[in-house]
């Protein structure tokens, strides 16, 4: 950092009779440097919020206009089919998401954690996806999930002829081939996470489990994982972050089809918002989508916040 | 354990766990194998071969032309122009939001006032907001400001965006640091920047690291933003991609397609090569401990 | 003042500030890829002859979505481009909302309304005045056939929905995909705008341009949902996603036998160094003969502030509709100018045949604006329908009546 950054501008000769001034400054430089964050979210996220939430009560095609007509999106939106759609999707694809990732990463960091041979190259492969958009990779994993060009085909031409993966262009199971490739992108950060978790847990309490003779298994079930249990936390917190801004994923894979059948409320508002000319209409599921965020949210935050005081 | 005592029972499960570390390795890689063989092989071989058959020579001509040759519209430069218009967004940008993120997470873990654990829960709801949502208003906003399609405009949002996570991840690193650290030199009459500079900041290799390598993937790999907020001369890498991607010359080139998706990549992937080693390092060092 | 502020932020310093009249146009578009590249560097190459200095914005990909959003963030913004590919009924709106500048000069000077037809000059009028140009006129009711596939097959060229669905199995015995078809919704809905049209073209107003109730849960649109649904049949597995292009190629390559797309798809044959009439044969889409489905690309103007832009502006709305750029503009995408009374010989014969069959079915009332492509109503209802068209072309369990129900309740719903 440079000398500019210390602000305290106490010069000598007045120290004694100033002394309150720079003391009463300090008080306040804390609350000072957090203040233009304080400002930036106040209108970037919660302004904005309430642009949107205006936005919402009017009829708004193209551009926002400001001609309110109650809430008569919502009832809409609410009647849409294709909204239920999108937020049934966003369900079942979170859950499992989020569920998957969790299992993949716990198993692959505890093996991981085995002492083995070239760690750091196995780690640096798992951990890639995370590197790369579905701006980037998208193509690649069209084809692979195509039915005609990649691994069916494949395996096929390998000899199993009755080998069937046909997820990608079946509207009933379209939504797991996204849940694949939004796996294959983050489970290795949660892997990641996991494995610095257990670096991080007390050795002393393992090697006295194991002094009393407790298999690995219930090493791991009774002292280890429990241990992990901030990890699971903050990898929840970041998976269902990845998982609600979901949109490139959907766009390079499926473009929210067959039919729509893939369609998730990130794409869903983009597409009436920005290219149906249903401004109106898009902000009001961009609203019931955060108040749907906020509500399992806010009651998370707390309970964590909580808890810190304590802990 | 005596090694002499390791029964075949222990061997088996070792080469077990290598074999299932190693068929995962394979699947991870998938994606990427079948991009650079693609990249690899003239038209004529994509379209007569499978996704998985190996290329007939060694064939860079896509990535030739990927790199400078590649037709958008009239223009037929590539992606290399495009390169460092990326770097100027993300290198500001990253470095910026890092360090008001280090600045944060000080004070709401060692200056912490009457709300600030409010203030912080507050902004966190900021990872969670739809970027789609957020494009209109902010374009009014630039505009107001006199930053509409800048590339000052663009870093601004970025920023905005990103603090949110930097100051999570700098304020749970700075909570599991010993409080005495700090309350001893502040008895020693030491100022608020004073601590942050000589003491807590020296601490921080760890987190800086994972700050900034998180920062720039997200940064490097943004389309949305680059396609509504860049000028039509400042457009980041991604937006170069998208345009060549969808843009055919009959017939789609998917081996310059795919040449160029991994160029794209290219640097984030060198970061998380590099550095990988250092990101697991430094979530043990305090990010996951919630 | 301004001008200087204009030169200091143009690229090209010294040919901006050369002349007063000289000004730059900043021109949104996605017309990037093969053949409307090379026409709209020819628009270009002209606009810097007369002076002008052209600022590409090209957002390629997704029919313009990403365009769209662009345009919507300059324009909340307060600079929007100078003019932007924006066509159809959109046109209205944003002329609605006031961001649009009039023409009625250059028109006038141009003697527009007597070069271009009612149909296509009332598209590009917001309330009486000018403020958008055409490029071009697509038709979209085309059948694309492999005649190879045929000859292979023993069959003919369907001219009726009923033989299309016939020779099918034939095809598919010549082992062939009979329908190259693309899994999108703007595609599906192409598909099944050319079967609505086939019901005739007074069916096809009623129910896409007036939006009226009965027509669209009649019985004649319940049989239109079962063909739709057979046609299915004709379709590959995997063309879930399909790029258009991609289908295009699997005529061209002798995949597939037929694909039913607007004459753009003329374009993938011309690059593949094909020949009308020989190698490919364009078809009306069956049951539609004389008939046309028209789908304008424009360039809309965006009110300026700048003289110098402001006249930039003006010159390439004169440029775009001089017959040199419609001609090259249209040889190279498939299309027709827009322009009437130009010279026919550069056009190919499936050119001409879409020049014949405008003239005619404008005369006969059978020329009909695209459901699918944004000219017959907003985008609004037109997502409306996609959605009702697609979610039904994909599930097999939803019935026609069931669909026929939804199509009039989700047009209601956005209208």
């Amino acid at each position: 950092m440079n000398e500019q950054s210390v602000p305290l501008p106490a010069s000598g000769a007045a120290r004694p009779a100033a002394r309150a001034l720079p003391d009463r400054l300090a008080d306040w430089l804390p609350k000072i440097v957090l203040a233009p964050t304080v400002v930036i979210t106040l209108v970037a996220v919660y302004g904005y919020m309430i642009w949107t939430a205006l936005l919402s009560l009017t009829n708004s095609r193209i551009l926002p206009v400001w001609k309110f007509i109650g809430t008569e999106q919502y009832t809409k939106l609410f009647a849409n089919e294709r909204w239920d759609v999108a937020v049934g999707n966003l369900v079942l694809f979170g859950g499992l998401f989020i569920l998957t990732c969790l299992v993949i990463g716990v198993l692959m960091a505890i093996l991981l954690d085995q002492k083995i041979r070239a760690e750091g190259a196995l780690r640096t492969i798992y951990l890639y996806p995370m590197a790369i958009s579905f701006i980037v990779t998208g193509t690649a994993w069209k084809w692979l999930l195509n039915p005609g060009l990649g691994l069916e085909k494949t395996i096929r031409e390998w000899g199993f002829e009755s080998f069937s993966f046909d997820w990608l262009v079946n509207p009933d199971m379209v939504i797991y081939c996204l849940v694949i490739a939004a796996v294959w992108q983050s489970s290795g950060f949660v892997m990641a996470m996991f494995l610095a978790g257990l670096r991080g847990v007390d050795q002393d309490m393992v090697k006295a489990a194991q002094l009393d003779g407790a298999s690995m298994p219930k090493i791991y079930r009774r002292i280890i994982l429990p241990s992990l249990k901030p990890v699971f936390f903050s990898a929840f917190v970041i998976l269902s972050h990845i998982a609600i801004k979901s949109f490139d994923l959907v766009m390079a894979l499926t473009g929210g089809g067959p039919g729509y059948a893939s369609d998730l409320p990130a794409t869903f508002m983009y597409q009436h918002a920005f290219t149906r000319g249903q401004m109106g209409l898009g902000a009001a599921s961009a609203i019931v989508m955060l108040g749907g965020v906020l509500a399992i949210l806010v009651p998370y935050l707390y309970s964590e916040l909580r808890g810190k005081k304590h802990g | 354990m005596v090694k002499s005592q390791q029964t075949l029972n222990q061997r088996l499960l070792r080469y077990g766990l290598y074999a299932i570390l190693g068929v995962a390795a394979l699947v991870y890689l998938m994606p990427l194998w079948v991009m650079l063989l693609t990249s690899l092989k003239d038209v004529e071989e994509i379209r007569s071969g499978t996704l998985f058959s190996l290329p007939g020579s060694l064939n860079f001509d896509a990535w030739a032309k990927a790199w400078s040759g590649a037709c958008t519209g009239s223009t037929c430069e590539g992606i290399a122009p495009f390169f460092g218009n990326s770097f100027k967004i993300v290198i500001p940008a990253v470095a910026i939001s890092t360090l008001i993120g280090a600045l944060n997470g000080y004070v709401l873990s060692m200056w912490r006032f009457r709300g600030s654990e409010l203030l912080f829960g507050a902004m966190l709801v900021g990872c969670f907001i739809p970027f789609q949502v957020i494009l209109l208003p902010m374009a009014r906003m630039l505009a107001m400001l006199g930053l509409a399609n800048t590339v000052t405009g663009l870093v601004a949002v970025h920023i905005t965006y990103g603090i949110a996570f930097t100051t999570l991840f700098f304020r749970n690193f700075y909570v599991g640091l010993p409080k005495e650290l700090i309350a001893a030199a502040r008895l020693d009459g030491a100022g608020f920047f004073f601590i942050f500079r000589r003491i807590v900041l020296p601490l921080s290799t760890p987190i800086i690291v994972v700050c900034v390598i998180w920062q720039f993937t997200q940064i490097w790999n943004d389309f949305l933003f680059g396609v509504v907020f860049s000028g039509g001369d400042t457009q980041p890498v991604t937006v170069a991609l998208n345009n060549l991607v969808n843009t055919s010359f009959g017939g789609k080139e998917y081996n310059v397609d795919m040449a160029a998706a991994l160029m794209a990549a290219l640097p984030t992937l060198v970061v998380y090569v590099l550095a990988g080693k250092y990101f697991v390092r430094g979530l043990t060092a305090g990010a996951v401990k919630g | 003042m301004k001008t200087l502020k204009t030169c200091l932020s143009g690229l090209a310093l010294s040919v901006a500030c050369a002349t007063a009249s000289a000004g730059e146009v900043e021109v949104l578009h996605w017309w990037t890829s093969g053949g409307e590249a090379a026409a709209i560097n020819v628009l270009k190459q002209e606009m810097e002859a007369a002076g002008h200095t052209w600022k590409d914005f090209a957002v390629a990909g997704g029919g313009g979505e990403s365009a769209m959003t662009v345009l919507k963030s300059r324009a909340i913004s307060g600079n929007p481009p100078s003019a932007a590919q924006i066509k159809g009924l959109d046109i209205q709106e944003w002329g609605e909302l006031g961001f649009l500048s009039p023409l009625d000069e250059v028109a006038a000077a141009g003697q527009w309304d007597s070069l271009l037809p009612q149909v296509v000059s009332d598209v590009m009028k917001y309330d009486g005045h000018y403020v958008a140009v055409p490029v071009n006129v697509h038709r979209v009711n085309w059948l694309w056939a492999n005649p190879e596939a045929f000859k292979k097959a023993n069959v003919e060229v369907p001219t009726s929905w009923e033989q299309m669905i016939e020779i099918g199995p034939k095809l598919k015995e010549a082992g062939y995909v009979p329908l190259a078809h693309g899994g999108q919704a703007w595609q599906d809905a192409t598909v099944f705008e050319d079967i609505a049209l086939a019901q005739g073209p007074d069916f096809y107003r009623k129910a896409f341009v007036e939006h009226d109730e009965a027509t669209l849960k009649g019985d004649t649109m319940i049989k239109v949902f079962n063909t739709f649904r057979k046609v299915r049949d004709l379709i590959d597995a995997d063309a879930s996603g399909r790029d258009w292009n991609v289908a295009t190629s699997m005529v061209i390559n002798g995949q597939a036998a037929m694909q039913l797309m607007g004459d753009w798809a003329k374009g993938e044959f011309t690059a593949a160094g094909k020949t009308a009439g020989t190698d490919y044969i364009c078809a009306p889409a069956p049951g539609t003969e004389g008939m046309f489905t028209f789908n304008i690309d424009s360039l809309a103007m965006f009110q300026q502030s700048d003289d110098s832009r402001i006249e930039a502006q003006q010159d390439l709305a004169r440029l775009v509709m001089e017959p040199k750029f419609q001609e090259t503009f249209n040889l190279n995408k498939g299309s027709i100018p827009a322009r009437q009374g130009m010279d026919r010989t550069p056009f190919d014969s499936c050119a001409h045949a879409s020049m014949d069959a405008f003239t005619a079915s404008a005369e006969s009332g059978s020329l009909v604006p695209s459901m699918a492509h944004g000219m017959s109503t907003s985008s609004r209802v037109q997502g409306a329908i996609y959605d009702v068209v697609t979610n039904f072309f994909n599930t097999s369990d939803m019935s026609a009546e069931d669909a026929v129900d939804k199509l009039a309740r989700a047009v209601n719903a956005s209208l």
